[in-house]
């Protein structure tokens, strides 16, 4: 404990010994986890579908509530927290992006806003200004439905809905993964300019390593429901756990040697 | 005379039934949708309840309409005839594809919406209201949709628990075998159905294209929906209410279901609108129900048969004298109902052994008992009624030691006639009075044992309906030994052969009459 001792204020996030197991599941999807994550900092939990990545993620808004074991939010226990409150202090974007199909972008954007009471016109300055922010044209984009935007169009929405009540903390669960590749990788990029910008802490959840490798200032590689390895995307690359190895390789199994 | 001519001829009568019939589904259908929505959206919370609450709202649905409106009768509170127990049980058919749809519309909202929805923060109601019921309300509307055309088809039952509605006519048509009064029934029943479809199909195809195209107004469909829905609620209550209060009426006259109760009843109700009393006309109350209706409060009065009360009502043994059977009957409704029986009017409606007219001339038959003789040789024909009643078939063979050449065919009762008529039966069970024996030159034979029971026709009057109008007694002492069994038979034709509206008949039959 000595070695990894870190300052209480320093983690937003803090785990502690969480176990999740559904009931009638044959194993729990969470198993003794312990994880802590520091103010500021991207950690991309990382893994193969049903290592428990998700569920980390949904234990952390309390959209679910541990087994065992308890998890902190600035400190205090999830299960004390107003599930309400700790929910609009926490950005959400999940893989399709979840928009309300009957709100215009502008409502979905300035849902949280509104929910907490912001005025109207408080609320129409900040969807504009969210909607800059991802790159979208609000006087082009504020009154469409979200059928009538592109996949990259509704997940760039699915962002600004996120930060529109300016939550300090933000949770992503693949909200990349639908996209194709190109502008995956545009919004990643803006992603990482944005988070630079706006001083968020975030978790990411990714089965991307390139993606956890590129956003990550720390990568937790889950498996099982157990973090194997959580170091720097430079550590990770080192290291000789078995299954990160597994992982680098994948980063140049089809490298032609091209360029 | 066809369909559309009645119905043009009588528009007044089918366009009062259809709007009774409007209002029974519309009301159904709200109470239907306020009970149904909500339960629907507490079992998408309550996931416990929602097999055995769909589960019995599936089974109420497979009860056949008919036998649910007899269930509900005999209940308290929600039960007895009219208006009420019919907009229950119409409510209980309703229920199943407001419920289902309901659960099924939220269930069937997107799982990445809903959880979108709980991570952004937002409280449950403001999930159910903001995101699960304008995305649910589409399918909730196809449910409310079948739930309405549901309700059409099902009310036209309600007729027969006194609800009135269109059904009156489709059961007045199959009574007297008549196409056209059934098709005049039945027309504008699924006019009313297809509208009623199409007219919800246009809101819902009108949400789901708003939420398609997109372009509207923020939250625009749900709370415009909503206020239709208030609207609507609103207009039919009031519509409603404004209905009971324009008939409400001085004395409400009811009659039993057949034509001449019916006859009776409206020369009583006539003799009270002479005397400038606004009257309320229940009619053709089938089975027990006139007498519950009278009990209950919901009729002053009905047309009724001593025999009738002796045995169905107070469940006396059959007795023959006249005298003594009024006298009981009078003292008993005295004592137990607070109901007063009328002097008999005239006539007596039993059971007419009848025979073909040349048989009776050939074989020179006079009575029942010059009839036994030939019995073995003679195939028998009769209704229902007398087959299972107590002063019925059993009774009257042993009275007269009959046996027939093999067990009576049991058929309807009008068909019986024609069946003699036309020489496929020998002998018959049919009413005294009844108009067709004349047309159709049969013979009643007489029941020179006195095995049947007296029917003598009187009215039957709450007592605090004679306090309250006076007049009735006037027309009640004005009726007393005024109609024979020639004029009740003559009455009866005029109505039944000749398709002429009862209250025709008993005006120009009170006009001849000087009253």
């Amino acid at each position: 404990m000595t070695a990894q001792h870190t300052n209480d204020d320093d983690a937003v996030v803090r785990f502690r010994g969480v176990t999740y197991a559904p009931p009638r599941a044959p194993a729990p999807v969470l198993d003794a986890l312990d994880l802590e994550v520091r103010r500021g900092e991207t950690l991309v939990l990382l893994g193969e579908s049903g290592c428990g990545k998700t569920t980390t993620l949904r234990l952390v808004n309390r959209m679910l509530e541990p087994t065992a074991g308890e998890v902190l939010v600035e400190g205090r226990d999830t299960r004390e927290w107003d599930p309400i409150e700790l929910r609009r202090r926490t950005g959400y974007v999940i893989q399709d992006a979840g928009l309300f199909p009957h709100f215009d972008v502008a409502r979905n954007v300035g849902l949280v806003p509104a929910l907490e009471g912001w005025g109207e016109g408080r609320v129409r300055a900040r969807v504009e200004e969210m909607l800059r922010l991802v790159g979208l044209d609000p006087g082009r984009f504020a009154a469409r439905f979200p059928s009538e935007l592109s996949g990259g169009q509704r997940q760039r929405v699915g962002v600004a809905r996120a930060l529109a009540a300016d939550p300090p903390l933000l949770l992503m669960d693949e909200p990349f993964g639908a996209l194709d590749p190109l502008t995956r990788l545009t919004l990643q990029r803006e992603f990482a300019a944005l988070r630079a910008r706006l001083n968020k802490t975030v978790v990411f959840v990714t089965h991307d390593v390139r993606e956890a490798l590129a956003l990550g200032t720390r990568v937790a590689l889950m498996s099982a429901g157990r973090v194997l390895l959580l170091d720097t995307p430079a550590g990770f690359l080192r290291s000789d756990e078995p299954r990160a190895r597994a992982y680098r390789e994948t980063l140049s199994a089809f490298d032609t040697g091209e360029a | 005379m066809n369909t559309l001519d009645f119905m043009l001829r009588d528009w007044r009568e089918v366009l009062g039934l259809t709007g009774e019939h409007l209002l029974l589904v519309l009301a159904s259908t709200l109470v239907a949708v306020a009970i149904g929505i909500p339960t629907g959206l507490l079992l998408t919370r309550k996931t416990r309840w929602k097999r055995p609450v769909l589960g019995v709202a599936n089974v109420l649905q497979t009860v056949p309409s008919l036998a649910l409106f007899g269930l509900i009768i005999p209940l308290k509170y929600v039960g007895g005839i009219g208006w009420r127990p019919a907009v229950v049980a119409l409510v209980l058919y309703a229920l199943l594809p407001v419920i289902r749809n309901t659960v099924t519309g939220v269930e069937g909202v997107e799982r990445g919406v809903r959880e979108a929805a709980v991570a952004m923060g937002m409280t449950d109601r403001q999930i159910l209201r903001q995101v699960e019921l304008p995305l649910a309300a589409p399918v909730i509307l196809a449910g409310v949709r079948v739930a309405t055309v549901i309700s059409v088809g099902v009310a036209t039952v309600a007729a027969f628990i006194g609800a009135g509605g269109l059904g009156l006519l489709i059961y007045r048509g199959l009574r007297q075998n008549d196409n056209k009064l059934m098709l005049a029934g039945a027309i504008p029943a699924a006019l009313l159905a297809l509208a009623a479809d199409a007219g919800i199909g246009f809101i819902e195809s009108r949400v789901a294209a708003r939420r398609r195209a997109g372009g509207a107004k923020r939250g625009a469909p749900a709370r415009r929906l909503a206020a239709a829905v208030l609207a609507a609620a609103v207009l039919a209550g009031g519509g409603f209410a404004l209905w009971r209060a324009l008939s409400r009426a001085d004395a409400r006259v009811g009659s039993k279901d057949f034509t001449e109760s019916i006859i009776l009843a409206e020369m009583f109700a006539q003799g009270l609108e002479a005397r400038g009393l606004k009257v309320e006309r229940s009619y053709e109350l089938g089975g027990n129900l006139a007498h519950e209706a009278l009990v209950s409060g919901r009729i002053d009065v009905y047309p009724e048969y001593t025999g009738t009360s002796l045995m169905s009502i107070l469940k006396r043994p059959p007795a023959t004298d006249a005298r003594l059977v009024y006298e009981q009957v009078k003292s008993d409704y005295a004592a137990r109902f607070d109901v007063e029986v009328g002097p008999p009017l005239g006539f007596e409606d039993t059971f007419a052994i009848l025979v073909r007219g040349e048989d009776s001339r050939r074989l020179g038959l006079k009575t029942v008992s010059d009839a036994a003789a030939h019995a073995p040789a003679w195939r028998a024909g009769f209704g229902q009624d007398f087959m299972s009643r107590a002063d019925g078939y059993e009774g009257f063979a042993r009275a007269y030691g009959l046996k027939f050449g093999g067990r009576p065919r049991e058929m309807d009762l009008s068909l019986s006639y024609r069946a003699l008529a036309e020489g496929q039966v020998d002998v018959i069970a049919g009413n005294s009075t009844d108009g067709m024996i004349a047309q159709l030159g049969l013979v009643q034979l007489e029941d020179d044992r006195h095995y049947f029971p007296p029917y003598e026709a009187v009215l039957l009057l709450r007592r605090d309906a004679l306090e309250r109008l006076p007049a009735a007694r006037e027309v009640l002492q004005q009726l007393a030994g005024r109609v024979s069994t020639e004029e009740m038979r003559q009455l009866n034709f005029e109505v039944d052969g000749g398709k002429r509206p009862a209250a025709d008949v008993v005006r120009e039959w009170r006009r001849a009459k000087g009253l």
